[in-house]
C-alpha cells in the first residue's frame, strides 16, 4: 500500500500511510482506538474507497470496486464487529460467500456443511455448523468467523483483533496456528495486545492518529517500547493493592438457574456472594452464562430456580426498575445497544434511568436547565470527548460512549455496580481510566461484580476471582492465589492440577 | 352446510390477490425494503390485466390466451414499476414509508386516468374461465372449496412452497436474507447490496401487479377505480402477520378472505346490525391479530426500511 488517504466528514482518517508485506510474513499492525487500523484494512479489502494512493499485489496496481475483487485476489478479512447473519446458520453465512455451492436452482448447503466441518476440525476451532447466530455467544462467533474467513479459501488473511474474545489457552492455540499457516498465508493482526505482537509478528506497523509513527522488525523492539510508541506516552495500570474490606454481604446468589435465548440451562445452580467494598471477578470464556447472569440480576431475564438476594430483599424475577431503585449500577455488556440509546444526545443519555427524578423533571416537563448543567458537569469529570453535549451518544468513540456509561452509573450512586467486560475493545488509555473509577467505588465501600475475559484485568482489580464454567462456578479463588495458569485451566473447565 | 360450503368456496379464490401480493411484499421485505406503493402497482397491474382482454375482445378475439396475455403484461408492468421505486429508494436512498406512498397515489391515479382515456366507463369483460379439476372437483366438500376455481387460484397455491423453496434453499434467496438483516455482512462476503434488492424489488412488483390483473381478469372481470380497495395495504400488514414466511403469509390471506367472505353471507342474511360493521370486521381482525403476533427478532429483517451505503460508517 503507498500512500493511502482517507477522508470522512471532518475526520482525515488515513493520512498518506504505506506499508508492505511479503509472503509468509506476520505484519502486526498496533495503534489506539481511532488510530485509523480498521479503516485502513476495510480499504484494503474494496469496503472503502481511498481518495489517494495506489493498492499493489505481486507488484500489480489492483484496484478493488467491492470485497469481491479482494476476495477474488485471496484477501480474507474477519472484522472486529462481526459480519455474520444472526438470523441465519453457521452454514448459511459461510454460503453467502461459498460461490461453488450456488447451484443454478439449489443451494448445496450439504456442502457447505461438509466444507465448514473440514476446516473447523483441521484447525481445531470447534464450531456447530447448524447453529443460528444468534444463539451464539460473542466468543462462539468470533470462532464461526475465522472458520468463514478459512473456509473460503483466503491467501491473505486480515485478522482484526481476533483474539478478544478468547481464553489464554485458546489466544495461545492460535498464535501457534498462525504462526503454522504463515508458510501458506501472509497474515496482517491488529492488535493492541503487546504481548501477543510480541509473540507472533515478524515486522509491526504502529499507527496513531491516522498516520504511520514507526515500523520495523518486531524482533528488535520491546513491549514497553511499542506500548510507548502506540500511545504517545507511558501506561500504568491501576492495581487492587489495598486489603481488602470485610463489608457485609450485599448480592448474593443461590442457586441460580436460568435459561439462555436457546432453552437451555445457561446458569445450572450458580451460588456467588460480593460482600460491601469487594470486587469480584467474574473470568470465563464468553458463553459460560455471564451474559445470562448479569440480566437475570437486572431483571431482564426469568430466573427459573434459585434466589438472588440484594441487600437482603429478593430481586429474582422483579422487573427492573425495582431492581434500579434498590440501588443496582449496570455496564452492560452491549454498550451500544444496551447501555445507551445511540440516536440520543449525549445529555439525554446521562439521565435516562432518572428523567423522573424531581432534578430533571417538574411535573413531567423535563429541567432542561438542570440536563445540561448535569451534562457539562459529566463529560468535564469523567474527560468525555464529545464536539458538545447535545451530540448523539452513538457517534462518539467506544470510549467516550463507556464513559458515558459509567459517568451514568456511577453518579447515580449506587449501592452496587456490574460492570460486563467494561474494557472490551477500549484502548489503553481509556483502560486506565475506567479501572481507576472502579477502584474509587470500591473504595467508597461499593460491591462491585466484575464480568471479564481479561485475566489482566481480573487479576489486577478483583479481591476475588470466580470462574465461571457452563453456568456455576467452578471454583472462588483468592488475590494473590490466581495466576494466568491456574486461570486458564479452570476457565477450561478442568479441575486445578496437584491439588 | 351448504353454506359453509358456499363461504369457504368464496375464501379460497377471494385470497389469491392477498396472497400474491403479499409473497411478493414479503420478498421486498426480506431484502429490506418495504414497499408501500403495493397498492398502486397492483392498481396498475389491473388496468393493464384488464385492458389486453378488453381490446381483443372489441375486435372480436374472445380466446382465453388474452387474458393470459394480460397477466404477463401485467406482471411485467409491476416488475417495471418494482424497478422504479428501486431507482427513489435504492440507488437515491429517499425515505422508504414516503416514496411508497408517493408510488401508491401515482399508481391508482394513472390507472384511473388511463382506464378512463382507453376504456370509459364500466365495461365488464368475460374474464378467466373456471376450471375445475377433473376427478379432484368431484370430491365432497373438499372439491368445491378447493378444486371448482380458475387457473391462477391453483398456480397462486402452488406458488407458495416455490416461494418458500426460493427463500430457503436458493442461492438467491440467501442472498435476500442477508441483505435484509445485515447488508454490511452481506457487503463483506462480496454480495451487491443494491443489486439484490432491485431483484427482489423486481420479483415483488411483477407479484403486485399479477395480483392487481387477478382480481380484474379473473375475481371481478371489470376495473373500477376503487377495485384494489386497500388490499395492497392489507398485503403489507399480511406480511408482518406472517412473520416474513409464506406458509404464514398464506394462513393471514385465508384468515382475511374467510373473514370478508362470512360478512358477506352474513350482509345476505339480513341479521340486524349496521352492513358498516361487517364491512369493517375483516380489517378489525387483522389489525387485532398484529397486535397480538410475537415479534420475535430472530426472524425479522432487522435492516427492513434502512437504505444500504457502504462508506457511512456505523
Amino acid at each position: 500500500m503507498e500512500h493511502i488517504t482517507k477522508r470522512f466528514p471532518g475526520v482525515l482518517a488515513s493520512d498518506d500511510i504505506s506499508m508492505s508485506i511479503e509472503e509468509g510474513e506476520i505484519l502486526a499492525l498496533v495503534g489506539e482506538n481511532g488510530a485509523g487500523k480498521t479503516t485502513l484494512m476495510n480499504i484494503l479489502m474494496g469496503i472503502y474507497q481511498q481518495d489517494e494512493g495506489r493498492i499493489f499485489i505481486n507488484d500489480q496496481e489492483v484496484r478493488f470496486r467491492g470485497p469481491e475483487d479482494a476476495f477474488n485476489a485471496g484477501l480474507g478479512m474477519v472484522h472486529q464487529q462481526y459480519m455474520l447473519v444472526p438470523n441465519m446458520t453457521v452454514t448459511e453465512n459461510v454460503a453467502l460467500g461459498y460461490k461453488q455451492a450456488w447451484k443454478p436452482l439449489r443451494l448445496d448447503l450439504q456442502m457447505v456443511r461438509d466444507r465448514v466441518l473440514e476446516v473447523s476440525s483441521h484447525y481445531g476451532l470447534a464450531v456447530n455448523p447448524d447453529a443460528y447466530i444468534w444463539q451464539l455467544s460473542v466468543g462462539e462467533q468470533q470462532r464461526v468467523e475465522l472458520v468463514k474467513t478459512l473456509c473460503l479459501g483466503a491467501r491473505f488473511l486480515i485478522l482484526d483483533e481476533p483474539t478478544s474474545a478468547l481464553t489464554p489457552q485458546e489466544t495461545d492455540e492460535l498464535i501457534e496456528l498462525l504462526k503454522r499457516m504463515k508458510n501458506e498465508l501472509s497474515i496482517i493482526f491488529i492488535s493492541h495486545k503487546l504481548n501477543e505482537v510480541k509473540a507472533l509478528s515478524d515486522k509491526v506497523v504502529i499507527l496513531r492518529h491516522g498516520r504511520v509513527v514507526f515500523s520495523g522488525q518486531t524482533a528488535d523492539y520491546s513491549s514497553s517500547e511499542i506500548a510507548a510508541l502506540m500511545t504517545g506516552h507511558e501506561i500504568v495500570l491501576p492495581e487492587n493493592r489495598e486489603r481488602s474490606f470485610n463489608g457485609e454481604a450485599a448480592l448474593e446468589i443461590h442457586d441460580l438457574k436460568v435459561r439462555s435465548d436457546r432453552g437451555e440451562l445457561a446458569l445450572n445452580g450458580l451460588s456467588l456472594t460480593v460482600h460491601q467494598g469487594e470486587i469480584v471477578g467474574l473470568a470465563g470464556v464468553s458463553g459460560n452464562g455471564q451474559r445470562e447472569l448479569a440480566e437475570a440480576i437486572n431483571g431482564l431475564r426469568p430466573v427459573e430456580e434459585g434466589k438472588i438476594e440484594f441487600f437482603g430483599v429478593d430481586i429474582h424475577n422483579k422487573s427492573p426498575y425495582y431492581v434500579i431503585d434498590h440501588g443496582m449500577g449496570y455496564i452492560p455488556e452491549e454498550r451500544n445497544i444496551e447501555g445507551i440509546v445511540p440516536s440520543f444526545a449525549v445529555k439525554e443519555n446521562f439521565i435516562l434511568k432518572d428523567s423522573d427524578n424531581k432534578r430533571f423533571s417538574l411535573h413531567r416537563f423535563l429541567r432542561r436547565v438542570e440536563i445540561n448543567r448535569n451534562a457539562e458537569d459529566l463529560t468535564r469529570k469523567f474527560d468525555i470527548r464529545t464536539p458538545d453535549t447535545a451530540t448523539a451518544a452513538g457517534s462518539l468513540s467506544g470510549g467516550n460512549i463507556q464513559k458515558v456509561i459509567l459517568a451514568r452509573e456511577i453518579t447515580r450512586a449506587p449501592r452496587f455496580l456490574i460492570a460486563v467486560y467494561p474494557t472490551r475493545g477500549l484502548d489503553m488509555g481509556a483502560i486506565e481510566f475506567i479501572h481507576q473509577e472502579l477502584l474509587k467505588k470500591r473504595r467508597e465501600g461499593i460491591g462491585i461484580l466484575l464480568v471479564s475475559e481479561e485475566l489482566d484485568e481480573i487479576m489486577n482489580l478483583s479481591d476475588r476471582i470466580a470462574v465461571i464454567y457452563k453456568g456455576r462456578i467452578q471454583k472462588v479463588l483468592e488475590h494473590g492465589k490466581a495466576n494466568k495458569r491456574n486461570l486458564g485451566i479452570l476457565m477450561a473447565g478442568l479441575e486445578e492440577e496437584g491439588e | 352446510m351448504d353454506i359453509i360450503i358456499n363461504i369457504l368456496s368464496m375464501t379460497v379464490p377471494f385470497s389469491v390477490a392477498l396472497l400474491l401480493a403479499s409473497i411478493g411484499e414479503m420478498f421486498n421485505q426480506r431484502s429490506g425494503v418495504f414497499n408501500l406503493g403495493c397498492e398502486g402497482v397492483m392498481s396498475m397491474g389491473a388496468f393493464v390485466g384488464m385492458l389486453v382482454p378488453f381490446i381483443a375482445g372489441q375486435n372480436g378475439a374472445l380466446s382465453n390466451g388474452w387474458n393470459w396475455l394480460g397477466l404477463l403484461l401485467a406482471a411485467l408492468m409491476g416488475a417495471v414499476l418494482g424497478l422504479f421505486f428501486g431507482v427513489i429508494v435504492v440507488t437515491f436512498r429517499a425515505p422508504q414509508g414516503i416514496a411508497g406512498i408517493g408510488l401508491q397515489m401515482f399508481g391508482v391515479g394513472t390507472a384511473g386516468t388511463l382506464f378512463r382515456h382507453f376504456v370509459g366507463g364500466t365495461q365488464s369483460i368475460p374474464g378467466m374461465p373456471n376450471s375445475p379439476l377433473p376427478l379432484l372437483s368431484k370430491i365432497p366438500f373438499i372439491g368445491p372449496v378447493f378444486f371448482s376455481h380458475n387457473m391462477m387460484v391453483y398456480l397462486a397455491f402452488l406458488f407458495v412452497p416455490v416461494a418458500w423453496y426460493i427463500l430457503f434453499k436458493t442461492s438467491w434467496g440467501l442472498r435476500v436474507r442477508a441483505v435484509g438483516t445485515h447488508p454490511r455482512a452481506a457487503d463483506s462476503m462480496g454480495i451487491n447490496v443494491n443489486r439484490t434488492r432491485y431483484e427482489a424489488l423486481a420479483l415483488g412488483g411483477a407479484m403486485a401487479g399479477l395480483a392487481g390483473a387477478y382480481l380484474s381478469v379473473c375475481q371481478v372481470k371489470m376495473f373500477s377505480d376503487e377495485l384494489i380497495a386497500g388490499r395492497g395495504f392489507i398485503a403489507v400488514a399480511l406480511v408482518y402477520f406472517g412473520h416474513w414466511h409464506p406458509v404464514k403469509i398464506m394462513l393471514g390471506a385465508l384468515l382475511f378472505s374467510f373473514t370478508q367472505t362470512i360478512q358477506y353471507n352474513v350482509q345476505g342474511l339480513g341479521i340486524d346490525l349496521p352492513y358498516e360493521f361487517f364491512v369493517m370486521l375483516p380489517y378489525v381482525v387483522v389489525v387485532v391479530v398484529l397486535a397480538f403476533t410475537s415479534r420475535n427478532q430472530t426472524t425479522s429483517p432487522t435492516s427492513l426500511g434502512k437504505p444500504f451505503n457502504r462508506e457511512i460508517r456505523t
